[in-house]
């Protein structure tokens, strides 16, 4: 069987698609993700804390919101790319696409328990309780055991390739639940509110609180990238661990 | 800014424990992600030239 070929500007993308060549230019990119990440944060930080003012309904117990949402927002979307990759080496048995389906599950499950717990500790003060079973907390937490589930999967199966297919499987069918969180606010109108832009009266207030929450948003982003990367490589190194390129690498601490 | 002091920024308009919780309870973890990824790699490139993961035993 011939290599796919994917030539755009004279560089053949598909080369990156092997462990092998993905490996340093991961490795290149973790700084630059991680920087933009302390960054970002920083910056979110700031305009969370110092500029955005207190909120005139929920004083100052909203300041959650900026790591709630950004939780909330990277847990879906992690899911959908990890389901992505596992379904795209599922169909092209392309051997990183489950590595990175892999490697993206514990930062999801990170993110979605920080979701979890920054909306208990919001809705305690707000609504009077930790945890109500409402479409949203309820399809949350299916999400959080969706990531277990696909982990612990993942370890109970030695050979990585049938891992990567069983995971697969699981991740795809778990699809369904992302848009069940995301329209759970309209269909069960219960507790969790709907569109958090619009909790601000005044639309000066709402600016600020937006632009923290953005910035916090770009961080989850930039930090989940980071650490993805950081952990495939790790697997490549697990998993190829007999391969001759990479004997170079041995015992060193920065390759 | 909201805050006149130091204590008036921690006492978080009589939220701190809900909003500092939610706070450090994401730093520690995002800490602990960090450092089981250093974890992680050490030892695979520790375990480097081995039989690759999933062979037979």
């Amino acid at each position: 069987m011939s290599q796919p070929t994917l030539v755009i500007g004279n560089i053949n993308w598909f080369r990156y698609a092997s462990p092998q060549a993905f490996f340093p230019l991961a490795g290149a990119m973790i700084p630059w993700f991680a920087w933009a990440a302390a960054l970002l944060c920083a910056a979110g930080l700031y305009v969370g804390f110092f500029v955005a003012p207190t909120d005139h309904q929920q004083g100052e117990a909203y300041r959650i919101i900026f790591i709630h949402v950004a939780a909330a927002w990277m847990s879906m979307f992690i899911y959908l790319v990890m389901a992505f990759w596992a379904g795209v080496g599922l169909v092209f048995n392309t051997r990183l696409s489950g590595m990175m389906a892999t490697a993206l599950a514990p930062t999801g499950a990170l993110f979605t328990f920080i979701a979890l717990w920054t909306g208990a500790l919001w809705g305690k003060p707000t609504w009077g309780t930790w945890w109500v079973w409402d479409g949203r907390l309820t399809s949350e937490l299916i999400l959080l055991f969706l990531y277990f589930g696909f982990m612990a999967l993942q370890a109970a199966i030695d050979e990585p390739r049938r891992a990567d297919r069983a995971g697969a499987v699981l991740a795809l069918v778990g699809v369904v639940n992302i848009p069940i969180i995301y329209f759970s606010v309209k269909w069960w109108n219960t507790l969790h509110q709907g569109a958090s832009v619009s909790l601000a009266s005044a639309p000066t207030m709402a600016a600020t609180m937006l632009a923290g929450m953005l910035l916090m948003a770009l961080a989850a982003w930039m930090y989940s990238i980071a650490a993805t990367l950081h952990r495939v490589r790790s697997i490549i190194l697990e998993r190829e661990r007999g391969a001759d390129w990479l004997a170079k690498y041995r015992n060193t601490v920065e390759p | 800014m909201s805050w006149a002091s130091w204590s008036d920024f921690l006492a978080m308009g009589g939220y701190a424990l809900y909003v500092w919780g939610s706070y450090a309870v994401t730093a520690g973890l995002i800490a602990v992600e960090i450092i089981m990824l250093l974890i992680r790699r050490r030892n695979a490139l520790r375990n480097l030239g081995g039989p690759a993961a999933g062979a037979r035993r």
